[in-house]
């Protein structure tokens, strides 16, 4: 049976050291310093970016929710957390339903492989057996649109053809939930509405998707709500039209 | 009075929750064997793709070591070439098993960043991939070994059999070591440097070019040294002698300490692993 997918967030915080070149060395740990602070992994005195601060969200099956915000406003890492990819500082994180990442393409690919090495591999890490994803191989290659690229190093794909790749496999395994950051963009328009009647087809059935991006247009045409980021809060929530004139006027005050 | 940061960190961070997810991190990772199999063996596809004779680089630049290093030290430590020889492959075959196991394990996540932040996965997926890896790469050197016993008229026996446990006990302490040293080294990037120098050394202290009979006084070097145990745990069986009762305890007691201290760093520091990488 399918469960139903939903997404719970109760005032998680997500909080990054920075270590700097300096501090990433072991010195600092192992000797105090002479002030008699306590200098270790993870003291005060190791500079914190929040990335995500008391964030409370409540998402429900069929959402197909956009997340707008300026550069570094937590977009991406919100995505993370959603994945499972970081575990919150404080805060609980409730997700029901798998969950199918597609962030940067350009990471988690192997250059050196073929198309198809990528596509068993990237299948075998969202937790496809072998087998299925054998029996997905086809569909997979057919939805790229790659043909005998699929034969072809990753790397001499183009951003785009790599974009087609990942999204055909992270689609094929019918996950409840889909995160898509920004990448998505780079697809041609053919290949974007394609990957929109799909994303349709799959919010029927019921699931959530999760969009990060700066395109007003794709948010536009793809998420029914928005959520506003700004360093790291959350801003407002509310219908996408709605809220992404709340950005604009934000953004030029 | 102020306690160290570290011992506050590892009591505060030390529950049964995390814990739990900790060995069931390691416990799912393990069941994911196609994936983290799969990345192996792409490891070493992709080092020798477009090579002819592929891995077997491995096997050929391994026999050239020994027989140079055979040749040479044979003669400069007087030693009979048909025991010494064989005695000496089989420690380089193993030395480099485990010295591999050490410092591509002492990388594992920090060479895994890309994933790490694009799919969650058990996070030891990555340190058993390291492992599997290297697996391949011995399986590939011990050719060596066999050839050259072969050449010398060596029988190793049913004993030889005794050689598959041994081998399965050192790579799980290689799990243990890609966990621990992998995690520190995650947070703080000198510790595969360390690793590196403490290997290189290790390697001369540790009885691969010599025999532990060449060391007057049977000297705390040999007995203190861990990796002597692990080194002796195989090569004894693959020259046709069963291991002394003292090397199975010895690597016993490293596997239960190591997997403790690992499974304990593990458990407090794990989920903040995709921040540091």
């Amino acid at each position: 049976m399918r469960a139903v997918a939903s997404i719970a967030l109760r005032k998680v915080s997500v909080a990054f050291p920075i270590y700097d070149a300096s501090s990433r060395s072991l010195k600092k740990s192992l000797l105090p310093g002479t002030t008699g602070g306590r200098i270790g992994i993870g003291a005060d005195h190791v500079p914190i970016v929040k990335a995500l601060d008391d964030v409370t969200l409540s998402l429900q099956h069929g959402d197909r929710v956009g997340l707008v915000g300026h550069n570094g406003a937590g977009k991406t890492t919100l995505l993370r957390v959603l994945a499972g990819i970081y575990e919150p500082g404080a805060g609980t994180v409730e997700v029901q339903g798998q969950v199918a990442p597609l962030f940067d393409i350009a990471l988690g690919m192997d250059p050196e492989a073929t198309g198809y090495d990528n596509i068993f591999l990237r299948g075998l890490f969202l937790g496809l057996t072998r087998k299925q994803v054998r029996a997905r191989v086809d569909e997979i290659s057919e939805f790229t649109e790659l043909g005998d690229f699929l034969n072809l190093p990753i790397r001499t794909y183009s951003t785009g053809m790599r974009m087609r790749l990942a999204f055909a496999v992270s689609t094929s395994i019918e996950p409840d939930i889909l995160l898509l950051d920004e990448g998505i963009g780079t697809g041609d328009a053919a290949f974007l509405e394609k990957a929109n009647r799909r994303l349709a087809k799959f919010t029927d059935k019921a699931g959530i998707i999760v969009l990060a991006s700066h395109s007003d247009a794709l948010i536009k045409t793809m998420c029914k709500s928005t959520v506003l980021f700004e360093r790291g809060q959350v801003i407002a929530v509310g219908e996408t039209s709605h809220i992404l004139e709340v950005y604009r006027d934000r953004s030029h005050k | 009075m102020s306690r160290l940061p570290l011992a506050a960190q590892l009591q505060a961070g030390l529950t049964a929750h995390s814990f739990r997810r900790a060995v069931g991190d390691i416990w799912h990772g393990c069941q994911r064997y196609t994936l983290w199999g799969t990345m192996g063996l792409q490891d070493i596809r992709q080092r020798y793709r477009r090579s002819v004779i592929g891995p077997f680089w491995l096997t050929i630049s391994m026999g050239i070591m020994v027989a140079a290093l055979g040749l040479l030290y044979g003669s400069i430590l007087k030693q009979k070439m048909d025991d010494y020889l064989p005695y000496l492959c089989a420690g380089f075959v193993i030395w480099g098993l485990i010295s591999s196991l050490v410092l591509e394990g002492a990388r594992a996540f920090i060479v895994g960043e890309g994933l790490i932040k694009q799919l969650a996965a058990p996070l030891s997926i990555h340190v058993y991939r390291v492992a599997w890896s290297n697996l391949i790469i011995f399986f590939h050197n011990i050719w060596i070994l066999f050839l050259v016993a072969l050449w010398y008229g060596k029988n190793a026996g049913w004993i030889l059999l005794l050689s598959i446990p041994a081998l399965a006990l050192v790579v799980v302490n290689g799990v243990w070591m890609g966990l621990l040293f992998g995690l520190l080294s995650a947070r703080f990037r000198d510790i595969p440097q360390i690793v590196a120098s403490v290997v290189q050394v290790m390697f001369f202290m540790t009885p691969i070019i010599w025999k532990p009979d060449m060391l007057p006084g049977r000297a705390l070097i040999l007995h203190l040294n861990p990796f002597y145990y692990l080194v002796e745990v195989i090569r004894a069986p693959l020259l046709g002698h069963v291991p002394d009762a003292r090397v199975w305890i010895g690597v016993l007691l490293i596997t239960v300490a190591g997997w403790g201290v690992a499974l304990l760093f593990y458990t407090v520091y794990r989920w903040r692993l995709a921040y540091w990488v």
